[in-house]
């Protein structure tokens, strides 16, 4: 065996060391790599450095160099008196911020606004951190409780019956409409073709209206009984207490299983009792506040919650419709989500404006942030279904399957093994959606709500503040503020995302 | 005994059970009936509420307004319009209003959008970052504000017309608006229009039987020579022969106000430059995706096979990152149509300003007037996912070939 080493072909002496290869890492392997490799990229890099050096110069110089600090009035920002270009006016952001906040809510009340925006926080913050136990509870407070104790803290006013007298009122509202719609089409039998059919079936919705009429009698009947007594809120408590525990307890499995959800229910209705005592609703809670006196950011932090909020059920209602194959719920579905998708967000407002007052009975008002409120539910809502259908989509068939097989019905199986999976594959474009709820909540001002914007642009037409760079200084505060809130959001999204697709990676 | 196979039962039931109820069988079925009645009582109770609610406020129902006159003054008109005009010529008032500015949208937020969504995808560090940072900052505000900060604070902020800033002499900018030479129609105009419609056509036969020739029979081409005759060439001809086809009108500056010229008014530029940047963040976003979607191996396959970095371009890579970019580019469209109704905002007399607006105060014929706007916005959109869903039915086709 011949060594291998003496073979010709073989090298004989060490490779003459090469010199180490160009940094490509840390700052000086970037300017060399990504900012000064090819005439080229050396012309970008000068064109990009221009771009920010004219975009962030004049900015900086504005916010902070050339920004007047102090000052009572306009005097103090106009460039006569300052002695040089003014920059930013930030007194007049100083007036102006409680109006950009609160509106014109009264200033002896902000408390309770202030109040709201804690509890808000308070339940928000734990909800948003994934290791934080007892999502469950902390979801139904933020989801359910809050909006509640929301609406009586900051409109105020009280309650003057409970659950039995709302049934009881709701029911005799319907039966009262069905006996209309009969004796209206008996009065239509009268001159039309069909007359005698028209006459039949209005007879018969007659008919089943004063059926209900009696079916309900015991119930208006003890609501009256109730409304009579002097502590009419907490007999009718007690009864609807009474009554909403026993119906979970039954249908939680009776003796056997139901003690949980006993439990869970006396428990509920223990905090709504503390609730009601502590804010006084039982004698008129606090003073009322009307709705008109509402804006800045207030408003648009309740319309952007009261979107999220109510357009998370309308969206998975519609998401199953149109999944569904019972045939008129599926094509309901489909034309509420493609009408609402295809309109412009203005003219849902319009719509909730001016032609939703026209479609409610007479004597009823609708407050004009309520209106504004409804139209966005509807909006999002077609937005938020197709969202979950994506996610309804993403869930393997087997999942239903099994839990079919497992003996399931079709609501445990939606509610305990889909819609989990569904909502966790879509939470990135979920909050998508909300950080385009946020941004469009700017529209209401269009329909005469003075949110955030309107504020800004109302306070625009004061005198007392016009200068030059008035303008300027409100869009840069009020930007900075859109600004947080909607790169929060998209910040916090891809935190999920990430944590949902830590399985996935490597 | 026979051995035929048996027929399969024809249960017709069963058939009828799924079409009506679909899987749930006749529960499916009552689960209708009853949101059927739930609706019917909804459309009942909403039909009676209306018509008490109109009687009541003494309006009468129906379209019969639209032939009244309308009486007021739109300050941006297409077609001619004046205050005795009706209703109905407002709201065609509007709505060519409300294209004219989502094209000129439309056309800047491509133009813009691409150019960041290059900006972004540029081996360059620091231009990349200039693309992120714009993309950034404009998703993350409100496209109301962005409109407002456009109108109340950049343009209010602009000289007025004698220190109006001039765009090499041509155009003008100051807080009245954007004022521009106007072309004005000449005797060569008609010829000129024909050629130039004859050009693009034969170009298009052309460029139809160069494919075919192409992918049929293996034969090359080379027709941009003559696609140049066709557009550039003959147009000039004609231009030689007949004269100019339009000459422009330079506004100048007379007294307080420009003569000559087409202004502009402030409310569409503000409008439209809203629009187009806000649109190009997201068209940025749409196309950075589209091209980075396409494999780096598509390329590298491109050039193994010998083409240049251009042609491996045009025919490898574009095409497969179009399929990709064409579908939510166009919701973008349609997501900028219908956001410049948010014209009302600045007061552009668009369809929602001046005919959901300014006509519906007028009238208070509120459910016709919104329904009408509704409907406008509802057929563009369902038009588009129309062409979309052609258009997607004819990659897939391409595809599977």
């Amino acid at each position: 065996m011949t060594d291998i080493t003496a073979s010709s072909f073989v090298r004989q002496d060490l490779v003459a060391e090469r010199p180490a290869p160009v940094k490509t890492t840390g700052f000086v392997g970037l300017v060399r790599t990504r900012l000064l490799s090819s005439p080229t990229n050396i012309l970008l890099t000068i064109l990009g450095a221009l771009l920010l050096w004219y975009m962030v110069i004049p900015a900086f110089r504005f916010l902070l160099v050339d920004a007047v600090w102090t000052g009572k009035d306009r005097t103090a920002c106009l460039p006569e008196n300052a002695g040089y270009v003014v920059g930013a006016c930030w007194p007049y952001i100083q007036a102006k911020l409680p109006q950009l906040i609160y509106g014109f809510y009264p200033e002896a009340e902000r408390w309770r606004v202030n109040l709201t925006f804690i509890l808000a926080a308070v339940l928000l913050l734990p909800l948003l951190i994934p290791r934080l136990p007892a999502k469950g509870l902390n979801a139904g407070l933020f989801f359910f409780a809050l909006p509640v104790v929301a609406f009586f803290l900051m409109h105020g006013g009280g309650i003057t019956g409970f659950g039995l007298s709302w049934t009881a009122g709701l029911l005799q509202l319907f039966d009262d409409s069905v006996i209309g719609a009969g004796q209206v089409l008996v009065s239509l039998g009268k001159s039309s073709a069909i007359g005698p059919l028209l006459w039949v079936v209005g007879n018969f919705i007659v008919l089943v209206g004063t059926a209900i009429q009696w079916l309900i009698f015991p119930l208006t009947w003890l609501r009256d009984q109730i409304q009579a007594s002097s502590q009419s809120v907490w007999i009718d408590f007690a009864i609807t207490t009474i009554v909403v525990s026993l119906i979970l307890f039954f249908l939680g499995g009776g003796m056997r299983t139901g003690w949980r959800a006993l439990a869970t229910s006396i428990a509920t209705f223990i905090g709504m009792a503390i609730v009601i005592k502590l804010m006084g609703l039982d004698h008129g809670g606090l003073p009322i506040v009307d709705t008109r006196l509402w804006g800045g950011l207030l408003v648009t932090l309740v319309v952007a919650v009261t979107g999220i909020v109510t357009s998370m059920p309308i969206g998975i209602a519609l998401a199953l419709g149109r999944r569904s194959t019972i045939p008129l719920i599926r094509i309901f579905s489909i034309a509420y989500i493609e009408f609402w998708r295809g309109v412009p967000l203005i003219t849902v407002l319009f719509f909730a404006t001016y032609m939703l007052p026209l479609f409610l009975p007479g004597n009823f008002t609708v407050d004009g942030l309520v209106r504004a409120l409804i139209g966005i539910a509807l909006f999002t809502g077609a937005y938020q279904a197709e969202n979950i259908r994506g996610g309804l989509a993403a869930v393997p068939r087997g999942q239903g399957e099994a839990a079919s097989a497992l003996g399931l019905s079709w609501w445990k199986t939606t509610s305990l093994i889909v819609l989990p999976q569904a909502l966790r594959h879509v939470i990135p474009s979920l909050v998508n959606s909300f950080i385009s709820l946020f941004k469009d909540t700017s529209l209401v001002s269009i329909v005469a709500l003075f949110d955030l914007l309107g504020s800004l642009r109302a306070s625009f037409s004061d005198p007392v503040w016009s200068t030059p760079s008035t303008a300027f200084t409100g869009f840069a505060f009020a930007g900075v503020l859109y600004f947080l809130f909607c790169f929060g959001m998209s910040r916090y999204s891809l935190f999920v995302e990430n944590r949902l697709n830590a399985h996935r990676r490597n | 005994m026979s051995t035929e196979a048996r027929k399969p039962p024809p249960q017709i039931a069963l058939k009828l059970r799924r079409a009506l109820g679909g899987k749930a069988g006749w529960n499916g079925v009552a689960v209708q009936l009853a949101f059927a009645a739930i609706l019917g009582w909804m459309a009942y109770e909403i039909i009676s509420n209306a018509r008490a609610n109109l009687e009541n406020q003494h309006i009468a129902a129906g379209f019969g307004f639209l032939r009244n006159n309308a009486g007021f003054d739109v300050n941006q008109t297409l077609i001619p319009y004046t205050g005795s005009d009706t209703f109905l010529r407002v709201f065609v008032v509007g709505l060519l209003n409300t294209l004219v500015v989502s094209v000129v949208g439309i056309v800047f937020a491509t133009v813009i959008g691409f150019i960041v969504a290059l900006c972004r995808l540029s081996p360059n560090w620091l231009l990349s970052r200039v693309g992120e940072i714009y993309v950034e900052i404009i998703r993350n505000l409100p496209l109301l504000f962005q409109l407002l900060f456009w109108y109340l604070a950049v343009l209010a902020a602009l000289p007025n017309p004698r220190q109006s800033i001039s765009l090499l002499g041509i155009a003008f900018i100051s807080n009245r608006g954007l004022v521009v030479p106007s072309p004005i129609g000449e005797s060569g105009f008609v010829p000129f229009l024909a050629v130039l419609a004859f050009g693009i056509v034969a170009s298009l036969a052309l460029r139809i039987y160069a494919r075919r020739a192409l992918y049929q029979y293996g034969h090359m081409i080379r027709i941009w020579p003559y696609l140049l005759a066709l557009l550039f060439g003959l147009p000039l001809v004609t231009m030689l022969i007949f004269g100019l086809p339009f000459t422009f009108e330079l506004p100048q500056l007379k007294g307080f106000n420009f003569a000559g010229g087409s202004r502009i008014i402030p409310e569409f530029v503000a409008l439209a430059v809203a629009l187009s940047t806000y649109t190009a963040a997201f068209i940025a976003e749409i196309v950075r995706a589209g091209i980075l979607s396409v494999h780096k191996g598509q390329m590298e396959a491109g050039s193994s096979l010998g083409l240049s970095r251009g042609t491996t371009l045009r025919l490898i890579v574009v095409p497969q990152a179009m399929r990709v970019i064409v579908p939510p580019l166009t919701n973008q469209y349609l997501n900028l149509t219908k956001n410049s109704s948010l014209a009302v905002g600045i007061g552009y007399p668009d369809l929602v300003s001046v005919f959901a607006g300014t006509s519906l105060s007028q009238t208070g014929q509120a459910i016709e007037i919104i329904a009408m706007t509704m409907a406008v916005y509802l057929l563009i959109s369902l038009f588009t996912s129309a062409v979309m869903s052609v258009y997607g039915w004819r990659i897939n086709r391409s595809l599977g070939a």
